[in-house]
């Protein structure tokens, strides 16, 4: 007797639910990713204004900044505007807590009378104390010396603001709104000058200087220290500059005149 | 000596349960803080550009640093063989792990970006101490999970005092560390001083032994387990010994300054004019942290009196309430002192450059901080109810090696 074989109406292992499922996880990836491959995109067609990868940063550089206080005016903040400006440094009307990548000090000799008012940003030191300190090596400086956070790996332990003795670094204490795609922030990090990296990189001069030469009086050059033709370097030759606390032996890359 | 037999607490009552939910209260209070902080940024604290740790860090430095004293009753036993404090050993190692626990769930919870904890365990500047000290915390629990270990499983007894001196010389490193964040800040005046890291050592000896005298009684009453006076009068003596050793290094820091021409600014702020740093060095840590405990632990009251006992209930509170004074003149104190960035100029600007910096505690900073002092709690108490931390009874006659003796001779 010949029994019926009763054939199954569907593939053998075919679980319809399970393929709905992968379809959909595979549309949900999908979705996920697009935006990211498309800002990858993005990010590729505009790396032209950055250096180019193949051009790595080179230690036969070291960028620095010379600022002559007898041309810097007292009442004249342009290099402190033209840096929020650039970077996309909004205050909150919170002055303790709103962030200042450089400001101007004044300075008076109690005895003398005598004042003095300058800018003082980040030092670009090429001991930075603010780098020694940092856990997890978020704050480092590249080999052309400029100090810089990586905002990708900053906790925002805010160590390195202990260990500054500048003063130049601020904590971002709230939400941030219209940032500038050069210059990224991020609340619960921590930042300071970046002597305009995507200016420098593109071959130009961080927006400061450039705001001084064009508006103020001209008081600051950056240029690079270790070129002996450059301009920075032959009136640091030529003429005697100071650095703030030069005693800590940090060896800040912003140096001033007539201090 | 009879042996020493330890058991778990029953874990029961009505007022175990109360206390727990009471801990687990503050603990809610905590996150609830710690979100409010991170959803809204830092400038709902007290804290700012110019004061960038705050209160949070005061809870946090000032229970790891007391956590590494705790320690010292079990190394007392197991390392300098004074049998006396043995039985005292494995509560005192309970309390090590929830204190340092408690303080680095704060200072994480503190940080810009919390979320990132994963970035500090997979990304390393070994140039920085801070980064040291993630290794010597995470090594401390380690090494204290496995001297309790060997404290508590029999066959391996015979390890306990091995186990013990490498706990102790750990902690001793440890607070050399936690000392040293701010002994390696050349910028600041008030920091930059080799002795912060035997300063904090002494701290760490005081503020543990009194955290550990007071949880201990509280447990021992909580529990209705006999606790000798003699054992107590002991541990009161040892801490009037490290009560003198923290005021030993903190005259030393200051006159170091003070000889110093430079920095006579910054030790005229906080001796002379700094107004609430002022007052909470001389009244806060010297006075009640100070000077009453010396004079309550030492005064010639007769050993295990109901007198005694109490004098040193109150010593070691007011060790614990001068401690968090100590903690935050030196934190934030040391941080209000402007930085002296032009040597003999008077200096402004629009970021508060060359002024006091103003800080007040906020609701959610304090919040978080007792958060961390009652995830310590908590800790304590679930361990005493899973596992035998503490003896049945530390009654004289049965961890006293000498008690028999003494009963004979009075």
């Amino acid at each position: 007797m010949s029994r019926k074989v009763k054939h199954p109406t569907t593939t053998p292992g075919f679980d319809p639910v399970r393929r709905k499922f992968l379809s959909t996880m595979a549309a949900a990836a999908g979705v996920t990713l697009a935006p990211g491959v498309m800002l990858y995109g993005i990010a590729r067609s505009t790396s032209a204004v950055a250096r180019a990868p193949a051009s790595a940063v080179s230690s036969d550089v070291r960028w620095g900044m010379l600022i002559d206080l007898n041309r810097c005016d007292n009442g004249c903040d342009d290099c402190v505007s033209a840096c929020s400006k650039e970077n996309g440094l909004q205050g909150h009307g919170r002055q303790s807590t709103d962030a200042q990548w450089i400001r101007k000090v004044d300075i008076t000799n109690p005895e003398t009378g005598a004042s003095q008012s300058l800018p003082v940003m980040c030092q670009h030191c090429a001991e930075p104390p603010c780098v020694d300190v940092c856990p997890t090596g978020a704050s480092f400086k590249r080999a052309d010396g400029i100090v810089l956070v990586d905002k990708h790996t900053c906790i925002g332990c805010r160590y390195c603001m202990m260990a500054c003795p500048y003063k130049a670094r601020s904590f971002i204490h709230e939400s941030l709104e219209d940032q500038k795609p050069h210059a990224p922030r991020g609340k619960g990090t921590v930042e300071s000058c970046t002597l305009c990296v995507h200016r420098v990189d593109a071959g130009g001069q961080p927006a400061c200087v450039e705001a001084c030469s064009d508006t103020g009086g001209g008081a600051m050059l950056f240029g690079d220290l270790k070129d002996p033709n450059s301009e920075i370097s032959q009136r640091v030759a030529k003429y005697a500059t100071q650095q703030i606390r030069a005693d800590l032996g940090l060896d800040p890359g912003v140096r001033y005149r007539n201090l | 000596m009879k042996r020493i037999i330890y058991s778990e607490i029953e874990g029961r009552s009505p007022q175990f349960y109360a206390l727990a939910a009471i801990l687990g209260v503050f603990i809610l209070a905590a996150l609830a803080s710690a979100y409010y902080m991170e959803h809204n940024g830092h400038y709902v604290t007290g804290m700012n550009n110019q004061i960038v740790w705050g209160t949070p860090h005061i809870f946090a430095i000032f229970l790891i640093v007391a956590a590494s004293g705790a320690l010292n009753v079990a190394s007392i036993g197991t390392v300098f063989s004074k049998t006396i404090y043995k039985p005292l050993g494995r509560f005192s190692a309970l309390l090590a792990i929830a204190m340092l626990v408690g303080g680095l769930v704060v200072l994480v919870l503190d940080l810009g970006r919390p979320d990132r904890l994963i970035v500090a365990m997979t990304h390393y500047n070994f140039k920085s101490i801070f980064a040291w000290n993630i290794f010597l915390y995470v090594g401390f629990l380690v090494i204290v999970v496995a001297y309790l270990w060997v404290q508590m499983e029999r066959r391996m007894n015979g390890y306990a005092k091995t186990a013990g001196m490498v706990a102790f010389l750990w902690r001793l490193i440890l607070t050399t560390g936690t000392g040293s964040i701010f002994g390696f800040l050349v910028a600041r005046e008030a920091y930059d001083s080799a002795i912060m890291a035997p300063l904090f050592i002494a701290m760490s000896f005081s503020f543990g032994l009194a955290a550990y005298i007071l949880v201990l009684l509280a447990t021992c009453r909580g529990s209705n387990r006999e606790i000798g006076d003699r054992i107590v009068y002991k541990l009161g003596r040892l801490l009037g010994v490290f009560v003198s050793l923290v005021l030993y290094f903190t005259v030393v820091q200051h006159l170091a300054n003070l000889y110093a021409a430079e920095h006579i600014g910054v030790e005229k702020f906080i001796l002379l004019e700094g107004g609430v740093y002022t007052l909470l060095f001389w009244v806060g840590q010297v006075i009640i942290g100070g000077i009453i405990p010396l004079f309550l632990v030492f005064r010639p009251a007769k050993a295990g009196s109901q007198n005694s006992n109490r004098g040193i209930i109150l010593a070691s509170t007011l060790v614990i309430i001068g401690g968090f004074a100590q903690v935050y003149v030196i934190v934030i104190g040391g941080q209000a002192y402007p930085l002296n960035m032009f040597p003999g100029m008077e200096v402004s600007s629009s970021f508060n450059d060359g002024v006091i910096a103003s800080y007040a505690p906020s609701l959610p900073e304090i919040g978080l901080g007792l958060g961390g002092v009652a995830l310590t709690g908590l800790i304590v108490m679930i361990g005493i109810k899973l596992l035998r931390f503490l003896p049945e009874s530390l009654a004289d006659s049965e961890i006293d090696p000498h008690h028999a003796i003494s009963v004979k001779s009075n």
